[in-house]
């Protein structure tokens, strides 16, 4: 099957920008994107630049954007890549420096990779709880599966737009060291993701989930990162107010009351308060803010609602 | 056609003219839809964030109450129809889990049986009701205006758990806008985050996200943007100008909801779809299409 590639080209020493450029090529039954993109390098091109080693989905190192998705180019293959999007496009990882054609520089990927401490601070043997080391593969919920593509990093639309952000790889990996029963600095982990750049910085956009060739979902990761914070008792920050009130109103009116909802986020924070009135007072004038103090806030059959917290309460205290 | 209308929240509260237009747009559609005033909040991927199992059990009770009606659930946003499509999905397919679930819903007598579909308004346009029929209740052909569609996250991923648009390559909106008779702008933001769920705390990173969309969307000479999405529609809309200063660019961008658009080509009134409520004026593109407000 005869097939035109559209590959992005960059050359630092010759190119003002990127380009994209047409390679016409013959692709077998099967062939992957990658195995299309070493016959060109071979056949047609050969200062085509781009990463890869295993050419089995194990290395990470062939992540590169396909028809505007991030994708391991070992484990696309050409043929229903074309059928999905009717087009061959390749370019490189976003959101990290473009050093020629197909290939980013990784340095700020590993720099959020380290800020998260990804080695064990390890208890002592008999510190460590037996029970929980037979489900200790379970709670890492995946994130043991990650193989530092930057799939993921490339795909956020949080770190897109800031580059502080810890970002979903490193995040999951926060999760492989806070779920396991032989680290000793759990509290320790929670409490330096608190800040500006941690696990409160996401959207929950469910990119990375979506394009992570392992099925780590590093959104779920960070899910788990805020719960766990929450449950120590790290409920502060502007962040985890947001769901902790988001569940106090629902339990209370069983409808989101977004009069209120703001007030209870900011709390007594004057700066975010004056931050945020102007535009409630824009959208007052326009009657887009509901009234937050209602006599009789609740949903009809508030009732039910307040049973359903009520039995799952309880079944939290028998099997927290 | 008749469905159980879930409203979620925004168009109750901060988005009733999503509301209004949802109204006169079925109506107009022939689709008969009896609101469900008792069902609570989906959670939003907020309260699952807390507690997975209360988050399922609210949307159980939902979908137990729309089963009781014998119907199909409609959404008319984004973000619920993410996240009760989602916990449907899981109830109807992950062992154990309905019976679970229906343990907590047990002690007011309710229980879910897995027989409920949630669709959204979006979907059942493309979808069942179909773009010919739409077709035929354009009175006002949208012809000269150029519109960005902006599916909104919930809406596309996880894919796995929706699966009515390719998450990678959606073309719901578009047949839609095209069915209008607008034309569809492409552009890479049409499937990214609007950043709603930061805007209280982390504005920055939020109004972010709102430049670079609409700049992005604005490149390709829009003339207006539709959202399936209130939470979208809120952000995009309320802190455009806010947006406009980080970027240092006019935007100006009306937002659309979807039922809003789809009424401007049905003939209904600016005012009638609650247009005058949006904080960007609307003017220029309701002038567009000689209108007035």
């Amino acid at each position: 099957m005869r097939v035109t590639f559209h590959i992005q080209k960059y050359n630092p020493e010759k190119d003002p920008k990127p380009h994209e450029e047409p390679y016409r090529i013959d692709v077998g039954h099967g062939s992957t994107v990658l195995e299309a993109l070493m016959r060109l390098k071979n056949e047609a091109d050969g200062t085509l630049t781009f990463r890869y080693a295993c050419r089995s989905a194990i290395c990470g190192s062939c992540a590169m954007e396909i028809n505007g998705t991030e994708k391991l180019a070992c484990k696309t293959q050409v043929r229903p890549e074309l059928e999905r999007h009717g087009e061959i496009r390749i370019g490189p990882l976003k959101n990290l420096p473009l050093i020629k054609d197909l290939v980013v520089a990784m340095d700020p990927f590993w720099e959020k990779i380290h800020s998260i401490r990804p080695w064990l601070e390890p208890l002592s043997h008999e510190q460590v709880d037996p029970a929980r080391m037979r489900d200790a593969f379970t709670a890492f919920n995946n994130v043991e599966a990650c193989i530092l593509c930057g799939a993921c990093v490339a795909a956020c639309t949080v770190y897109e737009v800031e580059k502080s952000f810890a970002g979903p790889a490193a995040l999951a990996k926060a999760w492989r060291f806070a779920a396991d029963p032989r680290e000793a600095a759990v509290p320790e982990r929670l409490r330096r993701l608190q800040g500006d750049g941690g696990i409160w910085d996401c959207t929950r956009c469910n990119y990375c989930v979506e394009v992570c060739p392992k099925d780590v979902k590093p959104m779920e990761a960070i899910i788990l990162l805020r719960r766990a914070s929450l449950q120590s008792g790290l409920t502060q920050t502007m962040g985890s107010r947001h769901l902790t009130s988001f569940v106090d109103i629902i339990s209370h009116e069983g409808r989101l009351n977004e009069g209120l909802m703001p007030m209870k986020v900011i709390g007594f924070r004057f700066k975010d308060f004056l931050r945020i009135l102007p535009l409630g007072i824009r959208m007052f004038l326009k009657g887009k803010v509901p009234f937050p103090f209602k006599v009789k806030p609740a949903i009809p059959g508030m009732k039910q609602v307040r049973a359903i917290f009520a039995a799952r309460a309880q079944a939290k205290r028998e099997k927290p | 056609m008749r469905y159980a209308l879930y409203t979620g929240c925004a168009a109750k509260g901060a988005c009733p003219e999503l509301f209004q237009s949802t109204m006169l747009v079925t109506k107009r559609l022939g689709i008969e839809v009896v609101e469900m005033l008792n069902a609570a909040c989906c959670g939003a991927g907020v309260i699952t964030e807390a507690d997975p199992d209360l988050a399922l059990a609210i949307n159980a009770r939902t979908f137990a109450q729309a089963e009781a009606l014998g119907l199909d659930i409609m959404t008319i946003c984004g973000t619920c129809q993410g996240v009760m499509g989602m916990a449907n999905h899981r109830l109807k397919t992950e062992e154990g889990l309905l019976d679970r679930i229906n343990g907590l819903l047990a002690p007011e007598g309710i229980r879910y049986n897995g027989r409920v579909e949630v669709k959204h308004l979006l979907w059942i346009i493309v979808g069942d009701i179909g773009l010919d029929t739409l077709r035929g209740h354009v009175t006002r052909p949208l012809e000269n205006l150029r519109i960005a569609p902006f599916y909104g996250c919930y809406i596309l991923r996880p894919s796995k758990y929706l699966g009515f648009d390719d998450p990678e390559n959606p073309v719901s909106l578009e047949k839609l806008i095209s069915a209008l008779s607008a034309h569809p702008v492409d552009y890479e933001g049409r499937t990214k985050c609007c950043g709603f769920p930061l805007v209280l705390e982390k504005e920055p990173i939020a109004i972010g996200m709102v430049g670079a969309n609409l700049k992005e969307a604005k490149e390709e000479l829009a003339d207006a943007l539709v959202t399936p999405c209130p939470l979208c529609h809120m952000n995009l809309d309320i802190y455009q100008g806010r947006a406009e200063k980080k970027i240092g660019e006019k935007l100006a961008l009306p937002i659309f909801h979807l039922p809003q658009l789809i009424g401007l080509a049905m003939g209904f009134q600016a005012k009638e779809l609650g247009l005058s409520r949006h904080l960007v004026p609307t003017q220029s593109v309701v002038e567009k299409i000689q209108l007035k407000v």
